[in-house]
């Protein structure tokens, strides 16, 4: 396997909710400009670990973590209490489960990353919006329509919006929460090929339910189960020939 | 067979019966309504004039009018919006985003809770006590403001919380994910998402301040004026004066409690058709509150 510069790293991250350990010594490299994804059944703590990469945790009492996730190439602890967590979410971006655009209009939403970074020069504002409505093929469906409310667009379209608002400060890392298990195949297609898309731009941390979601869009697979990662490594190696008994179990359906 | 339909026909039958006890039921707080707004109606509406609003009180129950009284009553709201807006909202945000969920908070709240219920007179008795001896804001505009601004500031701060903690946790976290400060939060989706709830419940906290009589003659609200307040306007710079803020007062219920006390019958006519602009008033403010609400419900989707 050969190994492209590595964006970030969690080194033995343990996490808890009060009492309950969700994350047991998890240990991953998420390489640059790749798509890393992490499946396994409900529970294994998938999701868990993706919200600590923007630190949504801080947003909830009683959390807990231990150990490190390590951003390069300034090699800063995000999870560490000394680091800001607000800043951390200014260069980790993330897209959630369900379409959750604000209820504002279309150019708003996307702005709105601009706006709290005290961006409010109204030709910057638009030029960064049509860019970033562009790179979540969003930009010819909606250019007539910007100043209308985000609801009036289809579930499909509003998470791509979603992607948009997410693109709109230049994230180095952007966090997606099983961002297709809301839409219908058709729209879920259009995410997937997005978001392969975006890849050239930008590293891109997946949660998916989905196993063939993760086949098809990406580069590493990390499969989760109980909160360890039990096996991780190249998507291709990791479907076709796995060389953990619970992989393969739960990659040929048998349970999950 | 038959002893089945027996049992249901038994069934049916108390079903009907609660179906008319619960309809009547209904019915009894419907009709009193209705009465007492016909009765009021009848009584007061001959008096029903544009000189019935632009007149002092008077001697002569012909001559009298509720001038001073509706000036008195939308001046002291304005005081009781102006101080429970901004102290409830600001302690309803606190207490939904910035507090934390623990044993003190929850005190707070019980108590909030019992704020609603406290009698409103209490809240004359402390208002006597806090604005007239201790501050000596005197028996004005001011102190009544700010009396019916503690009674209604438990409404305004459940009207806020239950307005917050009707937006999704999926927007907040989509506001913070972006990097956005808890006051960024605040200030750019909480406030105006929560709005229609807000206003609604800052309203309907308005009328039911309008009609309190008890804690305004508590803090020595006049029974009879023949005079209006400062005015807010004025010619000279800054055009605007807050004098009419330390001015003695009256309000419609109290100017209704006065000619219901007198003997004359002319006066009791003068009181219903009082009762009829104040009804109107707390009916007008709800109808603004219901619009309200339906404007915004349609604003915002989630």
């Amino acid at each position: 396997m050969v190994m492209d510069p590595i964006k970030a790293e969690s080194k033995n991250l343990d996490f808890y909710y009060g009492n309950l350990q969700a994350l047991k010594n998890v240990s991953l490299q998420i390489q640059e400009r790749k798509i890393t994804a992490l499946i396994g059944p409900s529970g294994c703590g998938k999701t868990t670990y993706l919200r600590c990469f923007n630190r949504m945790h801080d947003l909830y009492p009683h959390n807990k973590y231990h150990g490190e996730i390590i951003l390069y190439p300034d090699e800063i602890n995000i999870i560490s209490p000394s680091v800001d967590p607000i800043e951390v979410r200014m260069r980790i971006s993330m897209v959630f489960q369900k379409p959750n655009p604000f209820p504002k209009s279309i150019f708003e939403n996307v702005a709105y990353g601009l706006r709290v970074r005290g961006i409010s020069n109204r030709s910057i504002l638009s030029e960064k919006v049509e860019k970033s409505l562009r790179s979540a093929a969003l930009w010819d469906e909606i250019k007539d329509r910007l100043h209308l409310p985000a609801f009036d667009l289809s579930g499909g379209q509003q998470q791509r919006l979603c992607i948009a608002r997410a693109l709109a400060t230049d994230p180095e890392i952007l966090l997606f929460d099983e961002p297709t298990s809301a839409l219908d195949p058709i729209a879920t297609g259009k995410i997937e090929e997005l978001i392969m898309g975006l890849q050239e731009h930008v590293t891109i941390l997946i949660v998916t339910h989905n196993m063939q979601q993760a086949a098809r869009i990406s580069d590493f697979t990390a499969f989760m189960y109980l909160g360890e990662v039990v096996e991780f490594g190249d998507t291709d190696n990791l479907f076709v020939n796995p060389q953990n008994k619970l992989t393969e179990e739960y990659i040929t359906g048998r349970f999950g | 067979m038959e002893d089945i339909k027996q049992r249901i026909k038994i069934s049916k039958y108390w079903n009907s019966l609660f179906w008319i006890i619960g309809f009547l039921s209904t019915l009894v707080g419907l009709v009193l309504l209705l009465v007492l707004m016909i009765d009021l109606f009848m009584d007061g509406a001959p008096r029903l004039s544009y000189k019935f609003f632009s007149s002092f009180p008077s001697r002569f129950p012909e001559e009298a009018g509720i001038l001073s009284a509706w000036v008195g009553s939308f001046l002291v709201l304005l005081v009781t919006a102006g101080a429970a807006i901004p102290l409830g909202v600001a302690a309803g945000i606190y207490l939904e985003e910035y507090a934390r969920k623990n044993w003190v908070t929850d005190i707070i709240e019980i108590n909030i809770a019992n704020l609603a219920g406290v009698p409103s007179i209490v809240y004359g008795l402390l208002a006597l006590g806090l604005f007239v001896y201790l501050l000596k804001f005197g028996e004005t505009i001011l102190t009544a403001g700010l009396t019916l601004a503690l009674l209604i500031l438990p409404m305004v701060i459940m009207a806020t919380r239950e307005g917050i903690r009707a937006i999704p946790g999926s927007i907040r976290e989509a506001s913070y994910a972006l990097g956005a400060t808890k006051w960024q939060t605040v200030q750019w989706h909480i406030i105006p998402y929560s709005m229609g709830g807000i206003l609604t419940g800052v309203i309907i906290g308005l009328s039911r301040a309008i009609g309190e009589t008890a804690p305004i003659i508590t803090v020595g609200a006049l029974t009879f004026i023949a005079f209006l307040p400062a005015s807010p306007v004025t010619s000279e710079f800054p055009f605007i004066s807050f004098k009419w803020l330390m001015d003695p007062f009256t309000v419609m219920p109290i100017q209704m409690f006065n000619w219901v006390s007198r003997p004359q019958k002319a006066f009791q006519m003068n009181a219903a058709a009082a009762g009829i602009v104040l009804m109107g008033m707390t009916l007008l403010m709800n109808g603004v509150a219901i619009y309200i609400r339906y404007k915004f419900r349609k604003k915002i989707r989630w």
